[in-house]
């Protein structure tokens, strides 16, 4: 608790530590069966703790130094030694799952919110190995991330080591059996998806899309639904997630099976031309950036016909009118590409533009008078009612005068 | 209201026949899918009014399912559809159709996002009391049953928060399947689950009879109350607060107190937080005795726990705690229990605990009375008041008046000026903000004379803080001490100090004169007005920096209302009309507005007005000031045009100004 006090303890404490970090590593056959207990009880009574709140109330994992563990010095060579037990090659799981059950996982498990990226990186790895030769534990310690996201994406908003049990978990779904079980899909859409909306996605999003990459490698029929899922969760108002969200799709794009890609493009590209016309240049820029990609490139291509019309309106428009000359620049050269690939149509779309444009406002007009309309008519049925509730009144009130 | 419903369905049929042919259903529904989300969100958030042009038959019929069938959409969408659906009764055709209302909402309720669903489960609870009782047992109870036994976490923890609601009306028979349900989702698999019906236990225990409460609700508190998540215990503690108060005192005793014991010495900071936060709670819920016999000590730990959101939270509390005592005796629990804690606390190594006890120390002087408070809380005051954190010596001052009732202020008035003084020059603005904003309260209970000794200076330094913010406060500050002290001691100490600063090299603190002159005015009233304050304003017209002279003119708008017709018509018409004319357009803008109110009010007096340049008001020619110039036109004819936007909108104005013109500090 008071990383001053009683030093010379803690340096005896130190040596002892060091010295069985070097014997478990150095000798064989020392791991006998009677340690198994004794070691387990060791680690507990020093990792396991209940983490401090954070000297920073208000710790923006993205901007503040993180709270070091004062008390790391013993408790590194703890983890240190962990690991060393674990990958001896005298160590046997099926002793050491007496020791090391379900509740010891679950423990284990809450320390990844340390505020100290060294313990969560001790912890990264031996998770790891635990998940690596207890296969009795790897259900329990799916469902266990599968709850502290939960809790991190509906909850708290706040856990800091989400982007380590990611990792972990990009390894985990990468060794998943085909065809992939019902659980792993619902973690894919009910976990992984909702996730993208978390406020510190810069911290954790690059394994975030490389877990999400890995679905899709493994079951190409989840593109549409995680695409969807992608389009629901679109950032409205901070753009540098937007840019995040971009460069995703383009990793998922670059693995899509040209049938799943049918099944998307059309909400797909709503989006990208949406993002292609943003006001925020590095969105647009990122956007537009699709057009540098052979493969994407060859998609547009062969649905040429479906997408030119969704992207025109906005590409035609920001040509006149992006604040931004790079941003224009490359417009210019994505408006020639995709007139290469059907210059028909693109001559009809540029010649029908205005008259779309006006349809467009004669739709909105509609809709105003709709709702104008409506409205009259909410009034009217309102005073209707009132009067009616005066007639019953004055009727009442006549009743009584009789 | 079934009353109502027959004429009403007939209006509805008469105007109806018109109505579904503008506006069949699929209209309606094109607005509600339109492509754009605001403008789905706009058609969603009009529901009713929608469903109002339908008439109550087709939002039965067509409506609502339709909006049970495309639940998928933007969270922010459902969030808005599971507000509307709460207050949509009316609109189905009242209470006898209230349960059509429920297959959208239980389908909300499921959804993953938390606020929709809390929404939607906000909107049930609304629903269910306009049920009737057979509706209740016919179609919502199976509702929250099937939530209740939903597969993914979201449909279970909406389920909890329902049982409340439908208990209390069901028949024997359902109660108690209602019960087992609730048991179960304690027990449930999902910490999100649990932490739910943890959330609920104390709702719900309140609407169940006091047997069940013993029997069922006490096994389920301390089952939560020990789950291996803390997130789940320390909702434990909230619910314990409407258990205890349910159970008589030996109950109590046996059944509930060996947990709230466990708790306050948790493992996990966060459950010893929640019993600190919630102690006052606590303390009323258990009564007198137990108070004293278990609560106490527990808060004693609280105080010197080894974390310091907890000593900070039970700080807190300790004000709240004391006075919750029964009067007899309170004062030796408060001495002998509490004060010795209390005391270690003042030298805290962390700041928050010492700011948070700060914040209510003064309170107890009320309690113990005039002989303790000098004896035992001075010192502990004088102490905070010198602490090196300036939060705590502010939390201090800024509770003076509870001292001052007990043993009057003359007693810390010692220690006190240092630590104002130190405040007033702290490096952080906020601080010296929070420090004037106590002034006028510190005057008033310091007196005339300590204050013209001690504070005053302090008071016009901070007329020249290179903070805006600081500047503007301060000129404040000087109104409401001219209310306390008077007019007699504004014109003695006051208004010769600010007057003087007309002449400052620093225009800004010219303006503080102006600003100063605005708020006193009123304060000081007619004659030292016209006679002190009115020239300065005059002479400054003059001023070579144009923000100064745009602010004369304010001023004299300003103090107008003031002055006599005499003032008005012989001094400061003829400045506002030189002002007029002045080359800067702010100066000359706010010149002539100020006119046209000088010339209202003179006309107010009834007074002939010879001039004509009342045309040359802001309000009475628009174009004049709407019209861009040109290069070769007059310069001296109006206002450029940037400038103009709408020359009614003063407000705009300023900030306009603070763009073409200063470079405030704002730090």
């Amino acid at each position: 608790m008071d990383s001053v006090s009683d030093l010379k303890s803690k340096e005896i404490k130190r040596a002892t530590l060091n010295e069985l970090v070097e014997y478990v590593s150095t000798n064989r056959g020392v791991i006998v069966e009677s340690a198994y207990s004794d070691i387990v009880k060791m680690i507990s009574a020093n990792i396991f703790r209940t983490l401090p709140p954070s000297d920073n109330p208000d710790f923006d994992p993205e901007e503040d130094e993180p709270t070091l563990e004062a008390s790391w010095p013993h408790i590194q060579l703890v983890y240190e030694f962990f690991l060393r037990f674990l990958e001896s090659p005298d160590f046997q799981p099926s002793i050491a799952k007496r020791y090391i059950d379900q509740k010891f996982v679950q423990q284990l498990l809450e320390l990844f919110d340390s505020e100290d990226p060294r313990e969560r990186d001790f912890l990264k790895t031996v998770l790891h190995r635990i998940y690596g030769k207890f296969l009795g534990l790897r259900a329990f310690i799916r469902k266990q991330i599968n709850n502290i996201f939960l809790r991190f994406i509906y909850e708290t908003e706040h856990f800091n080591g989400v982007a380590e049990l990611l990792e972990i978990l990009g390894s985990i779904i990468n060794g998943f059996a085909l065809p992939l079980k019902a659980e792993h899909k619902q973690f894919l859409m009910k976990v992984l998806i909702p996730m993208h909306t978390a406020k510190g996605l810069a911290l954790f999003h690059a394994q975030l899309a490389y877990c999400v990459v890995q679905f899709l490698e493994k079951d190409t029929t989840l593109t549409e639904p995680v695409i969807r899922g992608l389009l629901k969760f679109w950032p409205k108002t901070c753009s540098q997630k937007e840019v995040m969200f971009l460069g995703e799709i383009e990793e998922i794009l670059d693995v899509i099976e040209p049938t799943q890609f049918k099944k998307i493009e059309e909400p797909l590209f709503k989006q990208i031309s949406k993002c292609v016309s943003s006001s925020h240049f590095q969105v647009a820029e990122r956007a537009l950036y699709f057009w540098n990609n052979e493969y994407i490139l060859s998609l547009i291509e062969e649905n040429i016909d479906k997408i030119l019309p969704i992207m025109f309106g906005s590409l035609y428009k920001i040509s006149k009118e992006h604040w931004n000359p790079t941003i224009v620049a490359l417009v210019y050269n994505v408006l020639k590409t995709l007139m290469e690939m059907n210059g028909k149509l693109f001559d009809d779309l540029t010649s029908s533009y205005k008259a779309e444009r006006q349809r467009e406002k004669k739709k909105e007009l509609e809709r105003e008078e709709l709702w104008k309309k409506l409205e009259e008519l909410k009034l009217k049925k309102a005073l209707e009612k009132q009067n009616s509730a005066y007639n019953m009144h004055s009727i009442l009130s006549n009743t009584n005068d009789e | 209201m079934a009353g109502a419903a027959g004429p009403g369905t007939g209006a509805g049929a008469a105007g109806g026949d018109g109505d579904d042919s503008l506006y069949p259903i699929a209209v309606l529904i094109d607005e509600l899918r339109n492509e754009d989300v605001q403008l789905r969100l706009n058609s969603i958030k009009k529901l009713s009014t929608i469903a109002l042009a339908l008439g109550v038959e087709r939002t039965r019929t067509e409506l609502l399912p339709f909006l049970t069938d495309t639940i998928y959409d933007e969270d922010e969408v459902l969030l808005a559809l599971a507000e509307q659906l709460g207050n949509f009764t009316g609109l189905v055709g009242g209470p006898d159709f209230a349960h059509c209302l429920l297959p959208p909402l239980e389908s909300l309720a499921t959804v993953e996002e938390t606020v929709v669903r809390d929404k939607a489960v906000e909107s049930l609870r609304q629903i269910s009391q306009e049920h009737t009782s057979v509706a209740l047992e016919a179609h919502f109870v199976p509702l929250v049953k099937r939530l209740a036994s939903g597969d993914w976490f979201t449909s279970r923890t909406s389920a909890c928060g329902l049982f409340s609601v439908c208990y209390p009306r069901a028949s024997n028979a359902i109660k108690a399947e209602i019960r087992q349900h609730f048991r179960s989702l304690c027990s449930d698999d999902t910490p999100m689950v649990r932490r739910a019906a943890a959330a609920k236990l104390g709702e719900f225990a309140k609407v169940l009879e006091l047997d069940s409460v013993k029997s069922e609700i006490v096994p389920l508190f301390t089952n939560l109350a020990s789950d291996e998540q803390d997130s789940v215990r320390l909702l434990a503690v909230e619910a314990c607060v409407s258990i205890a108060q349910l159970l008589s005192q030996e109950d109590l005793e046996a059944l509930v107190m060996p947990i709230l014991r466990q708790a306050a010495e948790d493992k996990s900071w966060r459950v010893r937080y929640m019993v600190a936060d919630k102690f006052s709670e606590l303390q009323k819920a258990v009564g007198p005795k137990i108070t004293q016999d278990d609560l106490i000590p527990a808060f004693q730990n609280l105080l010197k726990d080894c974390e310091a959101e907890v000593r900070a939270a039970a700080a807190h509390k300790v004000k709240e705690l004391c006075e919750n005592l029964p009067i007899e005796g309170r004062e030796t629990i408060i001495m002998d229990q509490i004060l010795p804690f209390i005391k270690e606390l003042v030298s805290d190594t962390n700041q928050h605990v010492k700011s948070a006890l700060a914040s209510v120390i003064m309170g107890l002087s009320t309690i113990l009375g005039k002989e303790n408070t000098i004896e035992h809380l001075l010192p502990l005051f004088l102490a905070q008041l010198k602490d090196e954190c300036p939060e705590v010596r502010l939390n201090i001052i800024s509770n003076l008046d509870c001292v001052n009732e007990v043993i009057g202020i003359r007693q810390l008035s010692q220690s006190l000026l240092p630590a104002i003084v130190e405040l007033a020059e702290d490096a952080k603005w906020r601080v010296r903000l929070a420090i004037i904003e106590y002034m006028p309260l510190l005057a008033g209970q310091l007196g005339v004379e300590f204050f013209d000794e001690k504070l005053n200076s302090l008071c016009m330094a901070w007329l020249v803080d290179h903070v805006y913010a600081i500047r503007e406060a301060a000129t404040n500050n000087l109104m409401k001490l001219v209310q306390k002290f008077g007019i007699e001691w504004a014109q003695n100490t006051i208004v010769p100090k600010v007057l003087v600063m007309a002449n400052d090299p620093n225009y800004l603190h010219r303006m503080t004169t102006l600003f100063c002159i605005n708020v006193l005015s009123e304060a000081c009233g007619q004659e030292i007005t016209t006679k002190q304050m009115l020239p300065i304003v005059l002479k400054m017209a003059g001023d070579q920096v144009a923000n100064v002279r745009f602010n004369v003119a304010k001023s004299l708008q300003k103090i107008g209302p003031i002055l006599d017709t005499d003032a008005l018509q012989e001094e400061v018409k003829p400045v506002l009309q030189k002002l007029g004319q002045d080359e800067d357009m702010d100066v000359k803008y706010f010149a002539q507005e100020a006119m046209s109110v000088v010339v209202q009010r003179l006309r107010k007096l009834d007074l002939p007005v010879k001039d004509c340049d009342e045309p040359s008001a802001p309000g009475a020619d628009k174009n004049h000031f709407l019209r861009p110039r040109g290069p070769g036109e007059d310069a001296g004819k109006g206002p450029a045009y940037q400038l103009c936007v709408n020359p009614r909108e003063t407000l705009a104005h300023p900030e306009i100004v603070g763009l073409v013109h200063f470079s405030q500090s704002r730090d």
